[in-house]
C-alpha cells in the first residue's frame, strides 16, 4: 500500500514537471483538471452565495418594519424570485458539484473525472446561464417575479418579457446540471482504484451517486416544463392555458415532479459530507454503514413519488391526498435511520471539536428540527394552515440553510487544508460558526411563529402584529449575513498565502480514506497509476 | 455526571414549555372560531408535541454523548460500527409514530372534505388583488377590496389597528351555520386563507374548489391571499364578519338583488366637474394607483403609464371602452363588472385631468369630463 | 483504452435515459389527462361523452343535489348563467338542463366552457352524454343562446355524498379555435 503511493506521487511529480497548469487565465479556462473545475464551482459559488444573500437582505431589510422601507413591491417580487433561484441553482448545487469534483476522483483513487471536456463545459456554462438571469435586472421592464416556482399562469399569460431570458437561463443551468451529474455517475462506476468496491466507497462517493441519478431523472423534466412554458408563450401550444384546453394545475405536477426530487438533490451530498465529518472528529468508524447507503437510496426513491404534497390545497381526490401524505410520512423514517446513525457514531466515540465538526452538530440539530417542521407538513389537515406560510419559510430554511449551506460549509473546512496544505485559522473558524448558528436560528426560528400567526410568504409588507417577529428575523439575517464576511476572509487569506504547507498528509487525526494519503496540497495530478486500496 | 443530565433534560423541557406557552398566547396556530379550525389546531400541537417528544430523546443522546465522549476527557473510541438490532428498533419505533400521527390526520380530513347539508353558499373568486363574493341562494354579489389608504402604506400617514388586514366591504356570514365556500380564480392562482376560520383553499381559474365553515364564535376573521399572485399579492386581505341569524337575515335585506355593492344602474343624473374630480381620485387611489401609481406613470411595460397616454386622452367612447372590457391576457380588469356607471365616470373624468393629461385632452378638442350617461351609452352600445 | 470504451458506454446509456426522462415530461401531459379522466380530477371527466352502462338502474332510494354556477374567466363580456339553479337527481337518472349565454362582447367570439365539479370524489361519478363544453361555441355578435347539458350521476358514487356542484367557466378561446368552428350543437339560438 505505501508502496503504491510513493510510486504515485513519483510518477505525479514526473509528470508534473512536464505537464502543469497552463499559466494565467487560460489555465482557468481551458482546464480539463477536476481540481480546477473543482475551483471554479466552489469560488462560483461563493460569488453566488453573496449576490443570494444580498438580495436576501434586501428582502429582510423591507420587512424590518410594516410600511414601505427600501423597495417597491414590484422589486420585492423580483428579489424573492432571483434569490431562491439563485440559492438553489447559483450556491448550492454547484458547491456539491465543486466538492464532488475535486474530492470523487481523489476518494476513489482515479486520476481525474470521466469525461474531463464535458466537465469544464458543465462548469463554464454556469457563469453565463447567470448573466442571462440576472441581466433581466437591469433590462427595461420587470425582471422575473413568480417566485422561484413560477407557478402558471402568473408565470405564462401573465408573465413579464424577460421571462423567455429567465426560461433560456433554467435550460442552460438545467444542461449544465445534467452533464456534470452524468460526469459523476460515469466516474463513481467506471474509475474506481482497484479494491475500491462498493461496500468500500466513501459515503460522499455514495451520495453523490444517487444524487448523479437524481438529476439525471428530474432534470429533463424541468427542460421540458420550461420548454412548455416557452410554447405557451409563443408557439401557441396550450399545455398550461385552459382557454386552449390546459390546465394550470399540470404546470405544478410537472413542476413538482422535478422540484420535490430536487430538495433531495440539494441535501442528499450533504448527508454523505456529513458521515465523513462525523466519523473523522468522533475517531470512530461509521455506524451502520450499509443502513446508511440503503437510507441514501430509499429517500431518493420515495422522493420521486410524494411531489404532490406541495400541492394539498389545490384541491385534491381525498384518495390522492391520503397516498401523498402516507408516501410523504415515510421520508422521516429512512431520514431517522440517518440521524440515529449518526448518533449511535458519536456515542462512545473520542470527539473533538474543530470547525467542521462544529458545522456538522450545528446539521445534527438544526437539520433534525427542519425534519420535525417536515414531518407537522405532511399532515394535510394542518398543512391546509401551514402551506405557503412563513412555517414553510422557516421549514425549508432550516434543511436548506442549516441543512446543505452547513454542510458544504463543514466540508469546506474539512477539506481545505487538503487543498491548500494550509490549515485555517481556527479560532476564526468557531467565530464563524457561532456567528452563523445564532444568526440563522434567530432569522428563521421566528418565522415558525409567524407562518403560524398567519403571515403569507412572498409578501413586501405585513399587518402591525406581525412587527416584533420580524424584527427578530432582520437582525438574525444581517447577522447571518456577516459572519459570512469571516467566511470570505478565511477563504481569501487561504488562497493568496504563500507560506510553507504547515498540514501533514493526514491533516486529522481521524481521518480515514484514500484522499488523506496524498500530500497536503495534492500535486496537480494525482493517482495517475491507481492506488491499491487495502 | 447523571444529575447534570437530568439537569439538562429539565432545562430544555422546562424550555420547551415557556416556549409553547408563550406561543400559545401570541404567535402560535389559532384554535379559530370554527369546528374544522379546532379540529386542525388540535393536530397541529398533536404534531408538535409529538416532533418534540422525539426531540427530547434525540437531542439528549447527543448533548450526553458530547459531554461524556470528549477527547479531552480522555475517552477513547470504542469499536463497534454496526448493530442490527438497534437499526429494526430505529425503524420500527418512528414508523409506529407516524402511524399514531396518521390517524387523527385521517380522520380531520375526511371531514374537510363533507361538504354535505350546508345551508349557505358563498362562492369566492379571486382576482389580482380583489376578492368577490357572491351569495348565491341570497343574490348578493360584490368586491372586497383593501381599504388601508396608499399614505398608511407610504408611512405618510398613521397605521389603523388592522392595517392591511381591513376591507371596504368584509363577507357576512350567519354563526352556527354550516357554509359551504366555493372557490375559484378570474386571472392567476391565489389562495383564500383565514387562519381563524380553518380555511386555505387555493383559488385556480376554470376550476372550483370548495371547503367548508361552521362559525361557533361571532366576531371578524381577518387573513390574507395565500399564493403568490402577482405585483400586490400582499395587498388583498380577507374579512369575514360572523353575525347571529338574525343579523345576518338583516343584513340580507339591507343588500337585496340589484341593490348590492356595485349595482349596473342606469345612467345617473350629471355631476358637476368638481365632484366627479374628488369621486375620481377617491375611487382612482382604491381601484387603479397600486398598478398606474398615484403619479399616473406606471410600471411600465407590466402596467402602462396613463400619463400621456393616448387611449386616456383620446376619444371618450374608446377611453371608457378600454376600462368597461379591460386587456385579455393582462391585468386590465373588465371593470365593468365591478363599478358602476358614476364611479367609472368618476375614474375617467379624474385619470383624463389629471397629471397634464387635461391638455392633451383639451388639444384634440374633447372634454375631460365623462358622465355617468356616456358610461351607460357604451355599455349598452356594446350590446347588440 | 478500455476504460475509455466503458465510459463511452455508460455516457451513452445516460444520455438515453436523460432523453427519455424529457420525452417522459410530455407524456406526463397525457398521462396527466388520463389519470385526470380516469379520477375525475379537475372535471377532465366532465369534458368528454360518456354513455350510460347498460343495464344502469336508477336508484330511487337516493336524491343527491346538483347545484349549478358559472363563471366568466376574466370578466369576458358574456352573460352566461345555469336556467336552473338547483334540481335534484337520483343516480343512474338522465336530466336535462340548459345554460344561457349572450355575446355581449359587440364581436364574434369563440368561447370554451370548462367544467369543474366539487366534491371532487364526486367528479369521475357526474356523467355527461351532451354537453356544450365539449367542444368550443362559436357566437355571432349579440347572439344568444340556450346550450343543453345531458347528464346523469353514476349509482357508484359514495353514499355519503349528498351534494354537487357543477360549475361551468367561459373562457375567451380566441387563438386556441379548433376546426370545427362555429359549432353549435343542441343548441337552442335565440
Amino acid at each position: 500500500m505505501t508502496e503504491a503511493i510513493i510510486h504515485t506521487h513519483a510518477a505525479a511529480d514526473h509528470f508534473d514537471a512536464h505537464h502543469g497548469p497552463e499559466k494565467g487565465f487560460k489555465r482557468w479556462l481551458f482546464t480539463t483538471n477536476h481540481k480546477d473545475i473543482g475551483t471554479l464551482y466552489l469560488l462560483f459559488s461563493l460569488v453566488m452565495l453573496f449576490i443570494g444573500g444580498l438580495m436576501a437582505l434586501v428582502i429582510r431589510a423591507e420587512l424590518f418594519e410594516p410600511g414601505k422601507v427600501l423597495i417597491d413591491p414590484e422589486f420585492f417580487n423580483q428579489m424573492t424570485t432571483m434569490h431562491g433561484l439563485i440559492m438553489v441553482f447559483g450556491v448550492i448545487m454547484p458547491a456539491m458539484a465543486g466538492l464532488a469534483n475535486w474530492m470523487i476522483p481523489l476518494m476513489i483513487g482515479a486520476p481525474d473525472m470521466a469525461l474531463p471536456r464535458l466537465n469544464n463545459w458543465s462548469f463554464w456554462l454556469l457563469p453565463f446561464a447567470f448573466c442571462l438571469l440576472m441581466s433581466t435586472l437591469i433590462m427595461s421592464g420587470p425582471a422575473p417575479d413568480f417566485g422561484w416556482t413560477f407557478y402558471a399562469p402568473l408565470s405564462t399569460t401573465y408573465g413579464p418579457k424577460s421571462t423567455d431570458f429567465f426560461i433560456f437561463s433554467v435550460h442552460m443551468m438545467g444542461a449544465s446540471s445534467i452533464m456534470a451529474a452524468l460526469n459523476i455517475v460515469v466516474t463513481i462506476f467506471n474509475m474506481r482504484a482497484p479494491g475500491m468496491t462498493w461496500g468500500k466507497l466513501p459515503l460522499f462517493v455514495w451520495s453523490w451517486l444517487v444524487t448523479g441519478f437524481l438529476l439525471l431523472a428530474v432534470m429533463p423534466v424541468l427542460a421540458g416544463c420550461v420548454t412548455m412554458m416557452l410554447m405557451d408563450r409563443h408557439f401557441h401550444t396550450s399545455f398550461f392555458n385552459a382557454a386552449g384546453g390546459g390546465d394550470p394545475l399540470l404546470f405544478q405536477h410537472v413542476f413538482w415532479f422535478f422540484g420535490h426530487p430536487e430538495v433531495y438533490i440539494l441535501i442528499l451530498p450533504g448527508f454523505g459530507i456529513i458521515s465523513e465529518v462525523v466519523s473523522t472528529f468522533s475517531r470512530k468508524r461509521l455506524f451502520g454503514y450499509k443502513f446508511m447507503v440503503a437510507a441514501t437510496v430509499l429517500i431518493a426513491f420515495i422522493g420521486l413519488i410524494v411531489w404532490m404534497h406541495h400541492m394539498f390545497t389545490t384541491g385534491a381526490p381525498i384518495t390522492a391526498q391520503l397516498y401523498f401524505m402516507y408516501a410523504t410520512m415515510l421520508v422521516a423514517i429512512p431520514t431517522g435511520i440517518k440521524i440515529f446513525n449518526w448518533l449511535a457514531t458519536l456515542f462512545k466515540g473520542s470527539i473533538t471539536f474543530e470547525t467542521p465538526m462544529l458545522f456538522a452538530l450545528g446539521f445534527l440539530v438544526m437539520f433534525t428540527i427542519g425534519g420535525f417542521s417536515g414531518v407537522m407538513l405532511s399532515l394535510v389537515p394542518a398543512d391546509y394552515q401551514y402551506r405557503d406560510s412563513y412555517f414553510v419559510v422557516a421549514h425549508f430554511h432550516y434543511v436548506l440553510v442549516s441543512g446543505s449551506l452547513f454542510a458544504i460549509f463543514a466540508a469546506i473546512y474539512y477539506w481545505l487544508p487538503k487543498w491548500t496544505g494550509r490549515m485555517y485559522s481556527e479560532r476564526l473558524g468557531q467565530i464563524h460558526f457561532w456567528l452563523s448558528v445564532i444568526g440563522m436560528n434567530l432569522a428563521f426560528l421566528p418565522m415558525h411563529f409567524l407562518g403560524l400567526a398567519g403571515m403569507p410568504r412572498r409578501i413586501p409588507d405585513y399587518p402591525l402584529q406581525f412587527t416584533d417577529f420580524n424584527q427578530l428575523c432582520t437582525i438574525g439575517a444581517f447577522i447571518f449575513g456577516m459572519a459570512q464576511l469571516v467566511f470570505l476572509y478565511i477563504i481569501l487569506k487561504e488562497c493568496v498565502s504563500h507560506t510553507k504547507p504547515d498540514v501533514s498528509n493526514q491533516v486529522w487525526e481521524g481521518a480515514k480514506g484514500l484522499e488523506w494519503t496524498l500530500p497536503s496540497p495534492p500535486p496537480y495530478h494525482t493517482f495517475e497509476t491507481a492506488p491499491i486500496v487495502p | 455526571m447523571h444529575h447534570r443530565i437530568l439537569r439538562l433534560i429539565l432545562f430544555f423541557t422546562s424550555a420547551l414549555f415557556v416556549l409553547t406557552a408563550y406561543a400559545e398566547s401570541e404567535l402560535n396556530m389559532p384554535v379559530g372560531g370554527t369546528i374544522l379550525s379546532e379540529e386542525i389546531y388540535k393536530l397541529h400541537m398533536a404534531g408538535f408535541y409529538v416532533c418534540c417528544g422525539i426531540g427530547v430523546v434525540v437531542f439528549g443522546v447527543l448533548i450526553y454523548s458530547l459531554i461524556r465522549f470528549r477527547k479531552s476527557k480522555g475517552a477513547q473510541a470504542a469499536h463497534f460500527h454496526e448493530h442490527l438490532g438497534v437499526e429494526i428498533i430505529w425503524t420500527t419505533i418512528p414508523f409506529l409514530i407516524l402511524v399514531a400521527l396518521a390517524i387523527p390526520a385521517t380522520i380531520v380530513l375526511g371531514h374537510i372534505h363533507n361538504t354535505d347539508k350546508s345551508a349557505l353558499t358563498l362562492k369566492i373568486t379571486g382576482y389580482q388583488w380583489k376578492w368577490k363574493y357572491e351569495y348565491l341562494d341570497q343574490g348578493i354579489s360584490f368586491f372586497s377590496v383593501l381599504s388601508t389608504t396608499q399614505d398608511q402604506i407610504n408611512n405618510k400617514a398613521k397605521k389603523s389597528e388592522w392595517y392591511l388586514l381591513e376591507v371596504d366591504h368584509e363577507a357576512v356570514v350567519p354563526i352556527n351555520t354550516k357554509i359551504k365556500l366555493l372557490i375559484t380564480a378570474d386571472d392567476v392562482i391565489h389562495s383564500w386563507w383565514v387562519p381563524a376560520l380553518g380555511v386555505k383553499q387555493d383559488a385556480i381559474p376554470g376550476y372550483i374548489n370548495e371547503n367548508w365553515i361552521y362559525v361557533t364564535k361571532p366576531g371578524t376573521y381577518r387573513g390574507q391571499c395565500g399564493e403568490l399572485c402577482g405585483l400586490n399579492h400582499g395587498f388583498m386581505p380577507i374579512v369575514v364578519k360572523a353575525v347571529p341569524q338574525a343579523e345576518f337575515d338583516q343584513w340580507v335585506k339591507n343588500h337585496h338583488p340589484g341593490n348590492s355593492f356595485t349595482p349596473l344602474q342606469p345612467a345617473l343624473n350629471p355631476l358637476t366637474g368638481d365632484a366627479l374630480l374628488a369621486l375620481g381620485k377617491a375611487q382612482y387611489e382604491k381601484n387603479c394607483v397600486m398598478c398606474h401609481q398615484a403619479n399616473g406613470a406606471g410600471l411600465p411595460p407590466s402596467f402602462p403609464a396613463l400619463k400621456k397616454s393616448r387611449i386616456v386622452t383620446g376619444a371618450p367612447d374608446a377611453a371608457i371602452a378600454f376600462v368597461l372590457s379591460g386587456v385579455p391576457g393582462t391585468a386590465m380588469q373588465a371593470f365593468g363588472e365591478q363599478l358602476d356607471d358614476q364611479n367609472i365616470a368618476a375614474i375617467m373624468t379624474y385619470i383624463r385631468s389629471a397629471w397634464g393629461n387635461s391638455d392633451l385632452v383639451k388639444q384634440q378638442k374633447y372634454s375631460t369630463v365623462i358622465q355617468p350617461k356616456d358610461v351607460a351609452k357604451v355599455r349598452q352600445g356594446s350590446k347588440p | 483504452m478500455n476504460i475509455q470504451k466503458a465510459n463511452k458506454r455508460l455516457t451513452f446509456m445516460l444520455v438515453c435515459g436523460v432523453i427519455f426522462m424529457f420525452g417522459f415530461c410530455y407524456m406526463l401531459v397525457p398521462l396527466y389527462e388520463l389519470i385526470c379522466k380516469k379520477e375525475g380530477i379537475n372535471g377532465k371527466s366532465a369534458r368528454s361523452v360518456t354513455t350510460a352502462a347498460p343495464g344502469m338502474k336508477i336508484d330511487y332510494s337516493r336524491t343527491i343535489k346538483v347545484d349549478f354556477i358559472t363563471v366568466l374567466h376574466h370578466d369576458i363580456r358574456f352573460k352566461f348563467i345555469p336556467l336552473h339553479r338547483r334540481i335534484d337527481i337520483h343516480p343512474g337518472e338522465t336530466k336535462l338542463v340548459y345554460f344561457f349565454a349572450e355575446n355581449q362582447t359587440g364581436n364574434e367570439m369563440t368561447v370554451q366552457a370548462i367544467p369543474s365539479i366539487t366534491p371532487t370524489d364526486a367528479a369521475r361519478f357526474l356523467k355527461k352524454t351532451e354537453c356544450f363544453c365539449f367542444t368550443q361555441q362559436f357566437f355571432a355578435r349579440g347572439q344568444k343562446a340556450d346550450m343543453p347539458v345531458y347528464f346523469f350521476i353514476d349509482p357508484a358514487i359514495s353514499k355519503d355524498i349528498k351534494e354537487v356542484t357543477l360549475s361551468y367557466t367561459l373562457f375567451d378561446a380566441r387563438g386556441f379555435e379548433k376546426k370545427q368552428a362555429h359549432f353549435t350543437k343542441g343548441r337552442i339560438n335565440l
